[in-house]
């Protein structure tokens, strides 16, 4: 259930899905409780939008300008939160409880300061908080934009609340620093479920853990044989198959034999690698979604977490990896129709290739490329 | 010296005075520009270099490297080795003979060695590189002209701190199901390593160093790293010096390799060996990248890729890797006129394409191709 949303997000968006399913009404969450699903209100969504640093707001514009010309229902709790002031925590926690209301979420990066002094990532705090365990980035070719690599199409699931990201650090003697991985099975028995889940509804084969239990034997160890036995035990029957491949080898495949890979579940630090490498592939952070799911939430983000500094209120990044998030979910809500619209018409536009932002070899700007889209769309 | 500003900084903090913090008086420590070859010529006016042809595959191509070097008239002299683990008081351990001879010598030649599968066996690569604090693995990944992959240009060279972080091996269950592992990081081994890619920078005309790192994420202990190469970044005011995360690097790389030419990479232990294997798959794979490991006590370098067991001893294997290796090897001995001459032989038979092995799309043995390379020395 929780992933048929997505297998149209990504595959009809594409333009290959032939057979269109029912849509299925909010149908994201793991388990059939009512309340824990957003709700309608005078017949509009409310979603809460943080659009982050960087680009963040240039690209969010684009997506609200889209929203409006089609009418979509969907009401913006807008929160202009920026990593990058220091009295910005009171703004997130609004953020937060408005998340919390909506259980909804688009959002762009914020930025985090790398000096000790600054604050702990809020776009890790926000996945911790919430849950949204399972990130997925799908990365794909798009037709009509050649890159190195021809036919790729692998999805990233990747855990998204501990491992690396865990934040605990101290300094045991001066010059001496222990940062702290921590691998639960908990944990990775339900990313292995969802990875799993993931592949039966959107017909993918093949599932492969990415791991260095070769070195964090404990560790890792644990991640790879939580999923070995879910794969055994509770996946079995599917037919799906299983494989592991230890993360620098997997670094080195993804560049030369990207073809091979299918489903991939891992780690939170060795998500991040892949879905980079993964979106360098096929055209760039500028054209990859992404989104994170919990029990309760959804927050769509785009899916390579980079905030954009460098091209910042230039005009010249491209919207279309915060526009497919937001089609995704647009299927999140049940809006199935205005989700294959806007996701159509930005695949098309791709394709033809006429308006096309710098990362993709053009000249247009973000506003050229949101306007072609509105004319498309209209 | 180090003891005692050691021995201060555990009084200063336990005292919690408010001097600065002392940190290991690391410049003594490292002493780099260190690890730079100390080596004397014997009476015949050869170095001693001791050769560990290793298993599978290994003696053949250390054969051919031996030839090529033979032709070349290089000034070594080869102390064969054979580092087969022995049982000593129940631990497997490297045989003093060879242990002695890489101490005498301080520079070795390693082909591939097979790990014994089970429990019990620390690697024999990890064991060399505690054996001889090998603290800096350095992997050039160049584009071999003649072998096309999907990316042209790639010149990358990456250093890896090769002792700690995420390969400290601590770790530990703390209740069922709920593992910690510890990336160590300390401000000595940083600081170590990053003067030894100024120093390899400075070198080897490389005039940029660009460290890699998630202190976004992991303040403390990146940052630490981070610190240390900052600080050593004062001391080569000739070499530019810059930071980029990861995930940007990991990006970067694998959309267009080009830009890394002018620099020398410098990160912890698991980055670097994701990030190396990256490399190497732009270029084709391990069997065409060298390594090299520089240690206090001596400097290893070596083929990275297997010891291949199923073409073992027909002659087929492709001795790239290692001649590479060995022209490392030169350089770090300072022959670099020697070097030089080796390489373009080697890497003009493969631009050929006439006589290069099965790997590579060719038909040649190993020994034509070591032939067609003797017949470019003359």
């Amino acid at each position: 259930m929780l992933s048929n949303s997505l297998r149209t997000s990504v595959g009809s968006a594409m333009r290959t899905a032939a057979v269109r399913r029912v849509p299925v009404a909010r149908s994201m969450a793991t388990i059939a409780d009512e309340k824990r699903l957003p709700a309608k209100f005078g017949g509009k969504y409310t979603v809460t939008l943080v659009p982050g640093d960087g680009i963040g707001k240039e690209v969010a514009d684009s997506v609200k300008e889209i929203f409006d010309a089609l009418k979509v229902p969907v009401q913006w709790e807008q929160y202009d939160v920026s990593g990058e002031t220091t009295g910005g925590d009171e703004l997130f926690q609004e953020a937060m409880e408005s998340l919390k209301r909506n259980k909804v979420g688009l959002k762009g990066i914020l930025y985090t300061p790398i000096d000790q002094t600054g604050h702990n990532s809020w776009n890790v705090a926000m996945r911790q908080q919430l849950d949204i365990y399972a990130s997925v980035v799908v990365c794909k070719s798009l037709p009509g934009f050649p890159t190195r690599h021809d036919n790729v199409d692998f999805a990233i699931i990747r855990e998204n609340t501990e491992g690396e990201y865990s934040g605990l650090e101290h300094q045991s003697f001066p010059g001496v620093v222990e940062s702290l991985k921590v691998s639960t099975r908990a944990k990775a028995e339900r990313i292995a479920r969802f990875a799993f889940d993931f592949a039966i509804k959107n017909n993918r084969k093949k599932v492969t853990c990415v791991h260095k239990a070769n070195i964090m034997k404990l560790g890792d160890g644990l991640f790879l044989n939580t999923c070995k036995r879910i794969a055994e035990q509770e996946y079995g029957h599917t037919g799906i198959k299983f494989d592991a491949m230890i993360v620098d080898n997997t670094a080195m495949q993804l560049v030369s034999k990207p073809q091979q890979f299918d489903v991939m579940v891992m780690p939170n630090l060795y998500g991040t690698i892949c879905a980079n490498i993964g979106s360098a592939l096929v055209g760039g952070p500028g054209i990859t979604p992404g989104c994170n799911f919990g029990r309760e939430y959804a927050l769509f983000e785009p899916g390579c977490r980079h905030v954009g500094k460098d091209i910042m209120g230039t005009n010249k990044a491209n919207p279309t990896a915060l526009i497919l998030s937001a089609t995704m979910m647009l299927r999140h809500l049940g809006l199935e129709s205005q989700a294959n619209l806007i996701a159509g018409a930005t695949y098309d536009l791709v394709k033809e290739g006429k308006v096309r932002t710098a990362d993709l070899g053009g000249k247009a700007t973000t506003t050229d490329f949101t306007q072609a889209l509105v004319q498309r769309l209209l | 010296m180090f003891a005692r500003s050691a021995s201060r900084s555990v009084a200063s903090s336990l005292r919690s005075v408010k001097t600065p913090v002392r940190f290991y008086n690391s410049a003594f420590q490292s002493s780099t520009p260190t690890s730079a070859f100390a080596g004397k010529k014997g009476a015949n006016g050869n170095y001693t270099v001791t050769l560990v042809p290793g298993d599978g595959i290994g003696p053949e191509i250390a054969e051919s490297v031996k030839t090529i070097f033979k032709a070349a008239k290089a000034p070594i002299e080869w102390e064969e080795v054979d580092v087969t683990p022995i049982l000593k008081d129940g631990k497997t351990v490297i045989p003093d003979e060879a242990i002695k001879s890489i101490k005498k010598n301080t520079v070795a030649l390693k082909g591939p060695l097979a790990t014994p599968i089970g429990k019990g066996h620390v690697s024999l690569n990890l064991t060399l590189r505690r054996t001889f604090s090998l603290f800096a693995n350095v992997r050039p990944c160049v584009s071999i002209q003649g072998y096309k992959t999907a990316y042209d240009n790639v010149n990358t060279v990456l250093i890896r701190e090769n002792t700690e972080g995420e390969y400290s091996g601590i770790e530990h269950e703390i209740v069922d199901g709920v593992v910690q592992s510890i990336k160590l990081i300390t401000r000595e081994a940083s600081e170590r390593v990053a003067r030894y890619a100024f120093h390899y920078a400075s070198e080897n005309g490389r005039n940029k160093v660009t460290a890699v790192h998630k202190a976004n994420i992991m303040k403390m202990s990146d940052g630490m790293f981070l610190t240390a190469c900052r600080d050593v970044a004062k001391e080569y005011p000739n070499i530019a010096y810059d930071e980029d995360l990861l995930d940007r690097v990991c990006l970067r790389i694998a959309t267009d390799p080009t830009p890394f030419a002018d620099r020398v990479m410098v990160m912890p232990n698991l980055y670097g060996d994701i990030l190396s294997d990256l490399s190497a798959g732009l270029i084709g794979g391990l069997g065409l990248t060298p390594s090299g490991n520089i240690g206090k006590d001596a400097s290893i370098f070596e083929a990275v890729h297997g010891s291949a067991p199923d073409i073992a001893g027909k002659g087929l294997a492709n001795p790239t890797a290692l001649l590479l290796s060995s022209l490392m090897m030169l350089r770090h001995m300072g022959l670099y006129e020697l070097a030089d001459k080796i390489e373009k032989a080697a890497l003009s038979t493969i631009a050929e394409g006439k006589a290069i092995t099965g790997d590579l799309g060719g038909k040649a043995s190993t020994q034509q191709y070591t032939e067609a390379i003797l017949a470019k020395l003359q």
